[in-house]
C-alpha cells in the first residue's frame, strides 16, 4: 500500500495544496490538545518526582533532572503519539473510510487517478511536521513542571539547573528517531484501515476503533524495539 | 458502441455473472435491469474496468480489452464517465470544484479555461444557483445532477450510470432520466444505465438487457418489454400492484 501511494503522483500544484491541507488538519489542529496535555502532565510528573525525592540528602535539582528525562524520553514522543493515534488516527480512518463507503474512492479510480497517492501520500508528507508538535510538547511539559514546582515552593533555579544537568544529546536524538517512526505509523496504519474497509456508515465507526487499537499497539511495540536497540 | 462477449465473473465460489453477451449502442440509453442482487453493479464495474472479468471479451468501438496495453487502458478510462448510485461527490469541495476536479487532475487547461468548461456543464444541468454550495447543502436530485456534470465534463465517449434515480421522488427521477437521455443524444455517447425502476424502463429504455441471478434472460426495447412473453420478464415488469391493476383495465 505504501509503495503504490508513491507511484503515479498527481500534478505538483495539486499535491502542494493537498499537503498544506493535511498539515493543517493533522498537525496544526492538534496543537491545542497537545499543549493542554503536555503542560498539565509535565506538572504532575514533577510533583510526583518531588514526592519520591523528598529526602534532605537529595538535591532539589534532581526533580528537574528526572522530570526532563521522563518528558523527553517517554512522555512527549510516546504518550502524545498514543493520544494522536486517537485524534489523528481516527480522523484519517473515518475520512478515508467515508470516501470508501460513499464510492468517492471508486470515483477517483474511474477517473484514472491513483487514489492511494491522492489520499495517503500527502498525509505521510504532512506528518513529517509531526516532530514539531513533539518539540512543542517537550517544551510545555518542562514549563508545566516549572510552574508546579514554583507553586509547591521548590526554587525555580534548582529546577532549571536540574533540567540542564548531565544533558546527553543522544537521548534527544533517540526521542526524535522514535517520533519520526511514529509519525509514519500514525499516517499509514489508520489510512490502511480506512482504505480497505468494507460496508456502510456504521462500519466506518468500527474501522476507526480498530484503527486506534492497532495504531496504539504498533506504536507501543515499536517503541519497545527502538528503545531496546538504541538505549540498552 | 460497447460489445461484450461471454463475460463471466465470480467472487470466491459465488458466480455473479454467467456467460453474458450484449451490445450497448452509441447515442442510445442502454439499460441493464433486474432485481436487487442480480449483478447489475458488478457488470457495470466490469465495463468500467474496476473489476477484472474472469473470462470473455469487452470491445470498446473495436478496441479489444484483452489486447490493450497499460497505456491504452489508461486512455480508455479517460473516455469514460460514471454517475454513482450515491452521487459520490467529494464532500469537502463545492459544486464548481467537484465538476472542475477531473479537469484539474487530468488536463492542462488554464484556470480560466477550466472554470469556463466546468460552468458550461453546470449550466447544462441547470445548477447555476448552486455553484458555490457544498454537496451537503443541496438536495439529492441536485447532487445527482452535479454527478452527471462531473461525469461528462471531459466529453466521454462512454457514460455509465448506476441507478441514477434511486432515492428520488418519481418526478425528479424522470427529470434525471430525461437529462441523461438528452445528454446521450447531444454528445452522441454510449450510455449504459443500471436500473430497477419501471418508470425509467418505459421512459428511456431504448435498448434493455434483463438480468436475473447473473444470467441475461432477455434483450429488447421499451415497446417490446411490455408485450414480452418471457415469464421472468413479465414477473419483473408487472411486479407492482399498481401496474397489475392498470393492466387488467
Ligand atoms: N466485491 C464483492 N465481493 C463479493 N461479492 C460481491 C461483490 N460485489 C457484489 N457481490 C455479490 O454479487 C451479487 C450481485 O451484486 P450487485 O451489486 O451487482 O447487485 P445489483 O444488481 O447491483 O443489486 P442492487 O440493485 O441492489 O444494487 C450479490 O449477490 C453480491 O453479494
Ligand atoms: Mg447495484
Amino acid at each position: 500500500m505504501v509503495k503504490s501511494s508513491f507511484i503515479k503522483p498527481c500534478k505538483k500544484n495539486i499535491l502542494y495544496k493537498l499537503i498544506f491541507k493535511e498539515i493543517n488538519d493533522l498537525v496544526l489542529d492538534s496543537i491545542p490538545i497537545v499543549s493542554i496535555l503536555s503542560f498539565f502532565i509535565g506538572g504532575v510528573v514533577s510533583i510526583q518526582m518531588a514526592l519520591n525525592l523528598e529526602s534532605p540528602l537529595l538535591s532539589k535539582t534532581l526533580i528537574g533532572f528526572a522530570t526532563r528525562q521522563s518528558v523527553i524520553l517517554e512522555f512527549a514522543p510516546t504518550f502524545i503519539s498514543i493520544i494522536m493515534a486517537g485524534k489523528v488516527g481516527s480522523y484519517i480512518t473515518s475520512s478515508i473510510g467515508t470516501m470508501r463507503v460513499t464510492e468517492q474512492i471508486d470515483a477517483l479510480e474511474v477517473m484514472g487517478i491513483n487514489s492511494l497517492n491522492y489520499l495517503v501520500f500527502p498525509k505521510i508528507i504532512a506528518m513529517l511536521m509531526y516532530p514539531f508538535i513533539i518539540t512543542f510538547s517537550m517544551f510545555l511539559g518542562l514549563l508545566g513542571g516549572l510552574l508546579a514546582m514554583t507553586l509547591t515552593g521548590v526554587p525555580s533555579e534548582a529546577y532549571i539547573q536540574g533540567i540542564q544537568m548531565d544533558f546527553d544529546i543522544f537521548h534527544v536524538t533517540y526521542s526524535y528517531i522514535k517520533t519520526l517512526v511514529f509519525s509514519f505509523i500514525l499516517a499509514t496504519v489508520p489510512a490502511f484501515h480506512g482504505f480497505y474497509m468494507k460496508g456502510g456508515a456504521l462500519d466506518v465507526g468500527k474501522a476507526s476503533t480498530q484503527s486506534f487499537y492497532w495504531t496504539s499497539i504498533i506504536i507501543i511495540i515499536v517503541n519497545y524495539i527502538i528503545t531496546q536497540l538504541l538505549l540498552s | 458502441m460497447i460489445e461484450i462477449k461471454n463475460i463471466f465473473k465470480s467472487f470466491g465460489s459465488s458466480e455473479v455473472l454467467i456467460d453474458i453477451s450484449a451490445k450497448f449502442e452509441r447515442g442510445k440509453t442502454n439499460l441493464i435491469i433486474g432485481q436487487s442482487g442480480s449483478g447489475k453493479t458488478v457488470l457495470l464495474k466490469c465495463l468500467l474496468g474496476l473489476y477484472v472479468t474472469d473470462n470473455g471479451e469487452l470491445i470498446y468501438d473495436n478496441i479489444y480489452s484483452s489486447r490493450m496495453n497499460d497505456e491504452e487502458k489508461i486512455n480508455i478510462k479517460k473516455e469514460m464517465g460514471m454517475v454513482f448510485q450515491g452521487s459520490a461527490l467529494f464532500d469537502s469541495m463545492t459544486v464548481l470544484e467537484n465538476v472542475r476536479f477531473p479537469l484539474d487532475m487530468l488536463t492542462k487547461y488554464s484556470e480560466r479555461e477550466k472554470n469556463e468548461i466546468a460552468l458550461k456543464f453546470i449550466d447544462r444541468v441547470n445548477l447555476n444557483d448552486a455553484i458555490n454550495k457544498l454537496p451537503s447543502e443541496i438536495s439529492g436530485g441536485m447532487q445527482k445532477r452535479v454527478g452527471i456534470a462531473r461525469a461528462i465534463v471531459l466529453n466521454p465517449k462512454y457514460l455509465f450510470c448506476d441507478e441514477p434515480n434511486s432515492g428520488l421522488d418519481p418526478k425528479t427521477a424522470i427529470v434525471i432520466d430525461n437529462l441523461i437521455q438528452e445528454i446521450t443524444k447531444e454528445y452522441n455517447i454510449t450510455t449504459v444505465i443500471n436500473s430497477h425502476d419501471m418508470n425509467s424502463v418505459i421512459e428511456i429504455g431504448e435498448n434493455i438487457i434483463f438480468l436475473k441471478k447473473g444470467i441475461k434472460l432477455w434483450q429488447g426495447n421499451n415497446k417490446e418489454i411490455l408485450n414480452s412473453k418471457n415469464k421472468e420478464v413479465e414477473d419483473f415488469v408487472y411486479s407492482s400492484e399498481l401496474v397489475k391493476k392498470l393492466r387488467k383495465n
